[in-house]
């Protein structure tokens, strides 16, 4: 249909355009966060509503039961999905972009008679296919369905530039000739190149790749708007890529670490493999109701929570802990790492589903000073975070990053499933430590234990 | 379009992407990245273009696999979103400092 006059259209999507900047803004503050999103969701549906308004289209009832079928895959997962699989979730979502954009690209290449245009649809084909490919590897990282160790093999810096240079090759075929078997080769190896570039790297680091990918899939977005002759593509691409792109520079700080080194780290190598073996150095294993004497008599407790306790599903029974030990009187807070849990920012979301109020969680930089005068630090279900190796090793996989520094605690109590090493797979030699204190168990069991027996003190 | 334009456009784009993150608090990382997510699921307007355009079988077929996956990033993103933001809810924030946790598993439900 074209009941939409040219200029109307472009009006639309100005009016798109402008909702999707409200809604990063919106993003940006816990205030109005949700109704940016919902802003944003507005615009996304006012752009849909104009390409079907304006643009000659055959095959629409075609189209519209894609639509449903994508909407009725989409909406179940999104509402059902668990908090702690978030990562994944954003992952995933973020790879079936990019291999849209990617698929896009590809069709267009017969209606792209301009050099210049068949370079963005080269563009977008590429950085689609790597985000495609990259964001499956990071799924399955996350959800350890492969290892989340850096995974490398002999001459694998070798393949990666031979199938970079494959793929400039290709490239450049499409842009000159337009040949849609050259366009195919260009596409297996993006592919390929999404592989290379997320495989070898480390499981600590597969947040910041998200980040990464999303502001990939971003650029081939914008670059598909050049292919399509469509500014809203081209504007909501080039912000996605610009926030992502500071997100990940943000996120990356976060962890004390440069984007670069993260994504070719591994290809310098020697560095993040190794130091794995586990030492069958002694530690000290407690029962539940030491813990809770421990606690319950202490005057300050600094509890931190980790991705083991949101697998156990324990972030409920941890805010009860700390209501009982503050109706004792013990001054309680959490400290939050920014990268505890999977994900950037991702233990805030579990400790709100929880209930537990802003006012009791402190980031890094305001809780480190204050472990000197801390009674007992908490540690459930963490350990990469609290590694000291991350200052006193160079060597290590997550040198570097800025940790929780429950070392200087008076005491320290592990609650944790077993001697297995966080998601970097180093040791942490906390464990070994005079101070410390392991209770080993499901961190949700482990919790209830203790909160029965403070309970009864 | 010309291209001095699209240049023009790209590069305000750039500036007001940059400016708009820049002072986000960690503790919405992980909402600001799923949002930003969902907007580039906005290439379902490129994909519902060429599926449009498709005169021919197997291109309309690859058009409207495109058509779900995009559509799939787009409304996923925007209600996994909403989702996460809704435990960020203002009820939590009133509540006074001292009573951590007090209520446990009541949002929950009503959140549901």
């Amino acid at each position: 249909m074209s009941i939409l006059a040219p200029a109307w259209t472009a009006l639309f999507y100005l009016v798109a355009a402008v909702c999707f900047i409200l809604a990063l803004k919106g993003l940006s503050s816990p205030r109005t966060a949700r109704r940016g999103n919902a802003i944003g969701a507005a615009g996304a549906a006012v752009a849909v509503v104009t390409v079907f308004l304006s643009a000659r289209l055959e095959n629409i009832p075609l189209i519209l039961a894609a639509i449903a079928v994508g909407t009725a895959l989409a909406v179940p997962v999104a509402r059902r999905v668990q908090m702690t699989q978030m990562p994944q979730l954003v992952a995933l979502f973020n790879g079936v972009g990019g291999g849209a954009a990617a698929l896009v690209a590809v069709l267009e290449l017969g209606h792209s008679g301009d050099s210049w245009v068949r370079l963005a649809v080269v563009f977008t084909m590429l950085v689609g296919a790597v985000s495609f490919a990259g964001s499956a590897v990071t799924v399955g990282k996350l959800q350890e369905l492969i290892s989340t160790r850096p995974l490398l093999f002999p001459g694998m810096p070798a393949v990666m530039v031979l199938v970079l240079a494959g793929a400039l090759t290709a490239g450049g075929f499409v842009v000159l000739t337009g040949s849609a078997g050259w366009a195919g080769a260009l596409l297996v190896l993006g592919l390929a190149a999404g592989l290379l570039l997320v495989l070898p790297v480390g499981g600590a680091d597969v947040p910041i790749v998200i980040s990464l990918l999303n502001a990939f899939t971003g650029l081939a977005v914008a670059a598909s708007g050049i292919v399509l002759g469509n500014v809203l593509l081209l504007v909501a691409g080039t912000l996605v890529g610009a926030s992502g792109t500071i997100l990940t520079k943000v996120m990356a700080s976060a962890m004390g670490r440069g984007v670069a080194g993260i994504m070719f780290g591994a290809f310098r190598g020697g560095s993040t493999a190794g130091s794995t073996t586990l030492s069958d150095r002694p530690v000290r294993s407690s029962s539940a109701e030491d813990v809770a004497v421990q606690l319950g008599y202490a005057q300050r407790v600094v509890i931190v929570p980790g991705y083991g306790l949101a697998v156990a599903q324990g972030q409920h029974t941890v805010a009860e802990l700390a209501t009982a030990l503050t109706a004792r009187g013990v001054d309680v807070v959490f400290a939050i790492h920014p990268v505890a849990g999977r994900m950037p920012g991702h233990m805030n979301v579990l400790l709100a589903e929880a209930n537990v109020p802003y006012e009791s969680l402190r980031e890094l930089e305001e809780v480190n000073p204050e472990f000197a005068n801390t009674d007992i630090a908490l540690v459930v279900g963490a350990n990469d975070v609290v590694n000291p190796a991350a200052k006193s090793s160079p060597g290590s996989p997550i040198y570097g990053m800025p940790i929780l520094e429950v070392v200087q605690a008076q005491q320290v109590v592990f609650l944790k499933r077993s001697m297995r090493p966080g998601f970097a797979g180093i040791e942490n030699e906390l464990l070994h430590d005079p101070k410390t204190t392991l209770l080993f168990g499901d961190a949700k069991d482990s919790l209830s234990k203790v909160l029965g027996a403070v309970k009864i003190l | 379009m010309d291209a001095v334009t699209l240049l023009t456009v790209v590069v305000l784009a750039v500036f007001v992407g940059f400016e708009v993150v820049s002072k986000v608090t960690s503790k919405l990382h992980t909402p600001l990245m799923s949002g930003a997510n969902a907007i580039h699921g906005i290439i379902l307007v490129g994909a519902v273009i060429v599926a449009g355009q498709a005169d021919d079988p197997w291109l309309l077929a690859v058009a409207l696999l495109a058509v779900v996956l995009a559509t799939v990033n787009l409304v996923g993103g925007f209600v996994v979103t909403d989702r996460m933001l809704e435990m960020f809810g203002p009820r939590k924030t009133a509540r006074p400092g001292g009573s951590a946790g007090a209520g446990t598993g009541r949002t929950e439900e009503e959140g549901q």
